[in-house]
Order: structure tokens, then sequence, then C-alpha cells
């Protein structure tokens, strides 16, 4: 009998059948190269040695006996700390096919051990939320059978650009052009944006693939778009090039990167695209960014400003300023100053229930550009579990009301208004980026979808790998350590990206040719769209359809 | 699909010529509506100032009839003509007409030395109001209230709408007159949904089904402007825009093609006047039309004019000669209206096109949108 104190045995122990995730090897096919436990990103495996009993028989003999083999195998972590997040660069590696993490069917008890040391579980990804989401579940349906003919998606000629920047009044526009006054400065960009990730987020492969492609989105293929940085600044040498103007250089309340840019400025070759100042983010309205000191290298710190090695959590507001109107006046009109009114500044907030306001603030402000609007479905690099998972406020209800709400004033469009948030959770991106148009928004932000199509990424809604946090991406996308970023090849990136959106506008004509629309993108057409749903058709005002 | 026939004349004529084209026209549709639009009036019994504004519609009761009159009236609307429609029923499967009316009258006093604008606005007013007066059990449908326009709308074949208000024996004249025949196909039937539509003189018809329709209605009416309204028809709007480009922004005609189907970036870089296009085409995003339509239409002066759409998916051509011009949806529509024009001079337009009739109707302009655009701002 042993003593149950001298079993290992504590409050947080668990089995491999408690994780989320459970590695199944198969010692058979099994040649110990070692690839998987040296690419786990959590070193979720071990080699270990074990010893096997083989039964010694000898029937002529009348005696039994055992003999032993000890060998080296493949082990499974039960430590909460180095728990399988499923990413399966382990299955990817394997040359025989002989290891792969399935997921745990029983009760994850894991969740309950997820505030070791005090910190509740954060992690990087989108909302852990599955199934079909409501912009996956609206259809187009405005196809005229009686007068109108179906245009030719792949024959007739389209126009899928949208414009960012403020767009005046025709009486205003007309005042100006006989006065000689300003005419605010806009861009005609392809509707589907790629979010803002930013420069310490993301590492400098993924970074430079998207760059990379999004040039050649523009400079081959024609296709206007456009990428934001997030926080966090630019590479010196990209202000310096001519590719600035595929860029939206974004600054937010923590500033990093800004003194780069500014310093740069006399030096830019041609103006980025636009400047999103952000004052709030979806996965969690009202708090800050969050950058873990995992991924503070030399060169985010530098070009951040700050030390190597800390935290960099962003305030959620700008403390600078005394409130918020007053802020998105100032920070607006100073931006817009300092790029000589010739690039469009807009605001980035929470898709919340003060969005209306700030549009309607935005409407009376000749600086403002746009508006952005992002919703709960969004992706982040780092936050809290319970924010990311539980605060915020879907984007479809609130860039509608934000639609209806300034077409009541027939202002709709002049200060256009981008969503974001849980375009292309299911991959439906094309679909649910023209569904949120339809709905009223002038172009969509995709970052998560980015990653996924254009870089592998592996999270998902099931709680999958989502380490984007720690600086040990699996793929090398979010990390800053040269031996795990090294794994992406920029090129490849670059040729995913321009792949993704060379179909992305295919499927955006495929949408736009039955309902007969081509010169223009159909903003606010909501008579073509419809939902099975009629407590959602009555709060989004579209049709009611079965 | 919409047939549509413009004919404009220097002499006045009998708006049964235009009827005729609409039957030559006849197997393109399916004989679910009429609307026609005469300008430049001449009554038979009367001698009409141009300066009286005419209003045009139908009182379906007659109670309905009274509460308009006793509205006219009381707004100090001086009656000085009522012209009563030699009617024929039984042809048509209408029954609640109680009088078809088309009364001119002497605006009041006040406004006898206001401004034109002063004058339209007041007409406008009045015209809304009136609609307003109609009520489930006592319709009232109110057309058009504007000096020497009048319209009439009907369900039914052009032909017999004609024989049922007598419209062949010469009481009713005009220099212009558009035929529309067909309801709208894709939203409720109602009278007003028939083309042509009216806003303070300018009028317009169309054939084919507008696609952008919600988005645009939905920004003409945040403009909040009187007129702007109604909209049982998808079309509607394309009367509004033209409205809008004339009156609120106070373009040239030919900016309406630049607003509702404008050129692209590539084709504007060539353009003399590309920038201020491009800044045009911005700020006018919201009316583009997708098409597929041909839009014929007259303004208060008397011109008459014909654009496509840009991708030039519906048929419309315009021909005739010195003094009478035609414009239809179909050749023989034309062939009809004018048997003995210059054949030479007939023409199809293509999407880059506009047609102008001009008031004196001796010959065509045909104006293309690569061609430099008529306004100083512009240059």
């Amino acid at each position: 009998m042993v003593s149950v104190r001298s079993v290992s045995v504590g409050p947080s122990s668990l089995t491999s059948t408690d994780l989320p995730w459970i590695i199944e090897h198969r010692e058979d096919r099994c040649t110990l190269c070692g690839n998987c436990t040296a690419v786990c990103p959590k070193g979720a495996i071990r080699l270990s040695h074990m010893r096997q009993r083989l039964p010694k028989l000898d029937v002529f003999s009348k005696q039994r006996g055992s003999d032993y083999r000890t060998f080296t195998g493949i082990r499974q972590e039960t430590d909460p700390a180095k728990l399988c997040i499923g990413c399966g660069m382990c299955a990817m590696v394997c040359p025989n096919e002989a290891i792969t993490p399935r997921p745990g069917t029983n009760e994850n008890r894991t969740l309950f051990f997820e505030n070791r040391k005090g910190e509740p579980m954060k992690r990087g990804g989108r909302r852990n939320a599955t199934g079909p989401t409501l912009l996956d579940r609206i259809i187009f349906h405005r196809i005229s059978m009686l007068t109108d003919p179906a245009l030719d998606a792949g024959r007739h000629e389209f126009t899928t650009t949208t414009t960012l920047g403020r767009i005046l009044s025709p009486e205003e526009f007309l005042k100006r052009t006989v006065s000689g006054g300003w005419i605010p400065p806009t861009r005609e960009v392809f509707p589907f944006i790629i979010g803002s990730m930013s420069f310490g987020a993301l590492s400098p492969n993924m970074w430079l693939g998207l760059l990379q492609g999004v040039a050649y989105c523009n400079e081959v293929l024609g296709l206007p778009v456009v990428m934001c940085t997030g926080e966090g600044g630019c590479p010196p040498w990209v202000l310096r090039s001519p590719y600035l103007k595929y860029i939206v250089l974004q600054i937010a309340s923590g500033y990093f990167g800004w003194d780069e840019i500014i310093r740069a400025i006399p030096e830019m070759q041609c103006l980025p695209a636009a400047i999103e100042v952000k004052y709030g983010q979806g996965a969690k309205p009202g708090d800050g960014g969050l950058l873990m000191w995992h991924k503070v290298s030399k060169l985010i710190a530098r070009l951040r400003g700050v030390p190597e090695g800390v935290d960099l959590p962003s305030p959620p507001v700008h403390q600078t300023l005394y409130s918020i109107e007053e802020s998105v006046m100032k920070m607006l009109q100073t931006l817009s100053m300092a790029f000589e009114h010739k690039v469009p500044v807009y605001p980035k907030i929470s898709a919340s229930t003060s969005a209306k306001s700030v549009l309607n603030n935005l409407v009376r402000n000749p600086y403002a550009a746009g508006l952005m609007i992002d919703g709960i479905d969004g992706g982040t690099g780092a936050a809290y579990n319970v924010s990311m998972d539980a605060t915020g406020h879907p984007v479809a209800s609130c860039v509608r009301d934000c639609y209806l709400d300034l077409a009541k004033q027939g202002k709709q469009n002049e200060i256009p208004i981008f969503a974001a948030g849980g375009i292309g959770k299911n991959g439906n991106v094309a679909q649910n980026g023209m569904a949120m148009i339809m709905l009223g928004a002038s172009g969509v932000h995709i970052g998560k979808f980015i990653m996924q199509a254009a870089a592998g990424c592996l999270g998902n809604e099931k709680n999958r790998c989502n380490v984007c946090n720690l600086g040990i991406c699996p793929k090398g996308i979010t990390s800053q350590n040269p031996k795990l970023y090294r794994r992406l090849d920029p090129d490849k990136v670059a040729e995913r990206v321009s792949e993704v959106f060379m179909s992305i506008n295919t499927e955006v004509k495929k949408i736009m040719a039955p309902l007969g629309r081509s010169q223009s993108l159909p903003i606010g057409m909501s008579d073509a769209i419809g939902i099975a749903d009629q407590a959602a058709a009555d709060r989004l005002h579209i049709q009611y359809i079965c | 699909m919409c047939r549509l026939a413009l004919k404009t004349a220097r002499e006045p004529f009998s708006p049964y010529e235009v009827l005729t084209a609409m039957e030559a026209m006849k197997e393109g549709y399916d004989g679910s509506g009429l609307g026609l639009l005469l300008r430049g009036m001449e009554f038979e019994d009367f001698k009409y100032n141009p300066r009286f504004p005419i209003l045009s519609g139908i009182a379906h009761t007659e109670k309905a009839w009274y509460r308009m009159t006793d509205y006219m009236e009381e707004m100090e609307y001086e009656l000085k003509y009522d012209h009563r429609f030699a009617m024929q029923p039984g042809l048509i499967d209408s029954t609640d007409r109680y009088r078809y009316f088309m009364r001119a009258y002497r605006m009041p006093v006040e406004f006898r030395d206001e401004s034109d604008e002063m004058r339209e606005t007041e007409l406008l007013r009045a015209r809304l109001a009136l609609r307003k007066l109609s009520t489930v059990e006592d319709q009232l449908t109110i057309f058009s209230f504007y000096p020497d326009v009048a319209m009439i709308k009907e369900v039914g074949w052009p032909m017999q709408i004609g024989d049922t208000l007598c419209l062949h024996d010469g009481q009713l004249k005009s220099r212009i007159c558009m035929a529309q025949g067909r309801q709208n196909t894709n939203y409720g039937i109602n009278l007003y949904a028939c083309h042509p539509f009216f806003i303070q003189g300018i009028s317009t018809m169309t054939n084919g089904e507008n696609t952008a329709f919600v988005p645009i209605r939905d920004w003409l009416l945040g403009k909040n402007f009187a007129g702007y309204t109604g909209y049982q028809s998808d079309s509607e709007v394309f009367t509004h825009i033209l409205h809008y480009t004339l009156k609120q922004l106070k373009l040239p005609l030919q900016a309406y093609k630049h607003i509702i189907t404008p050129l692209s970036n590539t084709e504007l870089a060539k353009h003399p006047q590309g920038e201020f296009l491009a800044g045009l085409r911005q700020v006018c995003k919201r009316l583009i039309i997708d098409g597929p339509n041909a839009v014929i239409g007259t303004l208060p002066d008397e011109t008459s004019l014909l654009v496509m759409d840009q991708k030039k998916l519906r048929p419309a051509m315009v021909g005739g000669r010195d003094g009478v011009w035609g414009i239809a949806s179909e050749m023989c529509g034309v062939q009809a209206m004018i048997p003995d024009r210059d054949t030479s001079l007939d023409f199809q337009p293509m999407r880059e096109h506009t047609v102008i009739i001009p008031p004196h109707r001796k010959e065509l302009e045909i104006w293309s949108q690569y061609d430099p655009f008529p306004l100083a701002l512009a240059a």
C-alpha cells in the first residue's frame, strides 16, 4: 500500500483526458525523429523514457517470467502551463503520420485552472463563438427576373471600389469649386481593407509579406487594396518608400511609433492612404490594446521608444484630452494639418450604443473623413479572455443604426462608415463583407481572415492555438523571435495576399451581377438582402424571407 | 418591359398620334397601363393662356371632387377653364372614375408679381396638399399642377384609354406628348406608379428597372425637399434626379448624364475637365443608376431629351425632320409617329450620348460625355 502523500497529485493535477486537446501518438509508426517535439510551441509533448514489460513464456519449462525493454517515446504534458493548444504543428512535421492532436470530448477541466498565479487567462484570437454568424445568415435575393437582366460577372465592367474620405454634399462641392475652397481628400480603395494589425503584433516577415502582397495588388492587379498598420508604427524604410501610399497609419492612445512617423514626414516620397485614430476596439471596448513583453523585441522597442521586454498596454482613451468630443476634434484637426489637409483622417471606435452620437458629431466636423466601427467579433493579438469572449457589441446592428441615422439626414456616405469584427469569421469573407455593405457600410476591415487565408494562421473559434500574445506563434505570424518567424516566407504570404484579393474581387462581382449593379458598390442597398429570422429582419430593417 | 414614345412638333397635334405609336409597339408589353404627358397645350373650345397652371387628375368619387374644388376656391385659385372629356365608358376595366379633370386656374392675386421660383414652390405645395386630401374611401389622384402641362394616367391598353377619353376628336392638342405603356413592375400597382413622373415642370419616363432604387430613394428623401416624395415606382427617382440637377444644383442639362452614369477613371483621365467631373461623380455617387434604362424626358422650356444607361441595355431611338421629332423605345414607334421623316437623321444613342431636342426643333443635338462640359466652373 502506497501512502497518499507520496503520490504527486495536487489540486490542479490533470490527466490527459481532462485536456482540451489530446495528443494521439502511434508508437508503431514513430521513428523518434524528434521533429514534433522540436516544433511544438508550447512544449506540450516530450520525449521520455518508458519501460515495457515483455511477457516471457516458455511452455516447456513450465516457468513464467517477464522481460523488460526500455525505449524512448512521446508523452503529453498535463501541466496547465504546457497545455496542447491543438495547433497541429506536430502532425504537419511528422514524416510518418504518427502524431496528431484530437479535441478532447470530455469536460475540459483546464477551464478551472486558467487563473494560475492569480492572473486571469489571456489569449490572442477572436471570440470563441462557433456556428454561423448573423452575417453568414444574410442572403442576397433581389434578383429581378421581370425586366432587369442579370449582368455577367465575367464579361461586364464592374466598379468594385469605395471612397475612403469625406464626401461633400453636391451643393457644397459646387460652392467650393466656384470659390476655390478646400475639397477634402479622398481615396478610391478596394472595400476590403487589411485591418489594423500592428508591427509589434505581427512578425517582420508577416508584415513584409502583407506589404508586398498589397503592393502587387495595386501595381500589377489594379486592385487598390490598402492595409492599416495598427498602433505601433511602421518600419522606417516603409515610411520613406513609395509603398506608403498603400498604408493607413494608425495612432492610438499609446502613441506608439509616432515619433518615427513624425520624424519621417519631411522625407516621405508620398502621402499615406489615410490616418486612423483609434479610440476603441471591438473585442474590448473602453479597454486598451496590449502588447505583452514576450513580443517587445529590440526592433519593436526602438520603434515604440520603450525599453525591451516590458508589457505595453495602451490606455483606453487619450489621457491627454479632457473628453472624447474634444479629443476627436483636436486629433482629427491636428493630424489633418500635419499632412497639409491632403490625407483623410478618421476615428476608429468600438461598436456601442453611443456610436451614433460620435457619428453625428463627425458630420459637423469638417476634418472627419469617415468612421470605423469595430464589433465584438474582432480579433486581437492579446486580451483577457473575458474581454474577448464577453465584452462588446456586434457590429451589424450598430452599423445599420448609424447608416439609417445618416440616411434620415440625407447624408449617408458623406461620412463613410467602415465596419470590422467577424467579417469572414467562418470563411465567407466576400459574403459577410457585401452583407455589411448592403446594410450601409462603405467597406470592411479584415484581420483574422487575412492571417488565416494568407499566412495559414491556425486559430479557430474552438480555442485552437490562440497564443498570438505569447510570441510563440507556431507559424511565425505573430512572433518576434527570429527562430520562429523564419518559418514564414514573406514571398509566399505576398502570393497568398494577391490570390485572396483576386478571389474576393471575383466573388464581389458574382454578388453584384445578379442584382444588376455594376457602376457602384451597392452601399445601403437593403432591398437586396434578407434573412430567415424575423427578429433580426425587424432590427436591421431588411426583409424577412423564409 | 415598358414601351415609350415621345413626339415633339412646332405645330400642336393630337395625343392620338402618339397612341398609334404605342399600338405599333404593342407586342412588347402587357397593356397594363398608360401614362400621357402633354406640354404646349391647345384646347378646341378655349383660348388658353400658357401662364395659367393646369390641374390634372382624377376624382374617384363625387365627394372627392367637391373636396378638391372647395380646396382650390379656399386657396383663392380662380377657375378659368374646366375641360370636360367626352367620355365613352365601358372600354376600360376601371369603374371608380367619377371625373377626369384638366382645369386651368389663375393663381391667387398675391402670386401675380412673384418670381417664377416662388410660383413654382406654391404650385408644388398646392399639388402635394391636394394629394393629401385623398382618403381611402374618397380617392383623389392628382398628376400635375403646372402651367402648360397636363397628364393622364389609366390602367388598360393605350388605344382603349384614348377611345374612352375621346382623345381622337381634336379637343386636346399639344406640342409635346409623352406616352408610356405599362404600370410599374416590381412594386404595388398604383396609378401614380405609371410613368411619366412629374415635378415642377420636369418630367421623365423610363423603360427597364432601376436597380439602385432604394439607396437613391433614401438619399432623396433625406434631402427634405417637399416634392421628393411618393416613390410608388422605382423609376420616379429619375425625374427627381433631373430636377435636383437642374433646379437645386443649377447645373446644365448635360450634367444629368454625368451624374447618373459617370465616366470611369480611365475615361476621366483623358477628359478636358476630368478633375471636376471626378469630383462631381464622387459627391453624386449615391445618384448613380445602374440601369438598365433609357430615360426620355421634357423640360419646361419644351426641350426634350433621351439618355441611356451605362451599359446601354435598353433600346431607344430618335428620328424626325425639321420641326417634328419623335423618340421611342422601338424603331416602329418612331415610324408610326413620323412616317415621312428623313431616315438618314435616325439615331440610336450609345452609352455616352445625350440626345437633346431644343425648343426650336430644327435639329438634334447629340452631346457626348467625352465632350467638354459646358460650364465655366468646370474649366
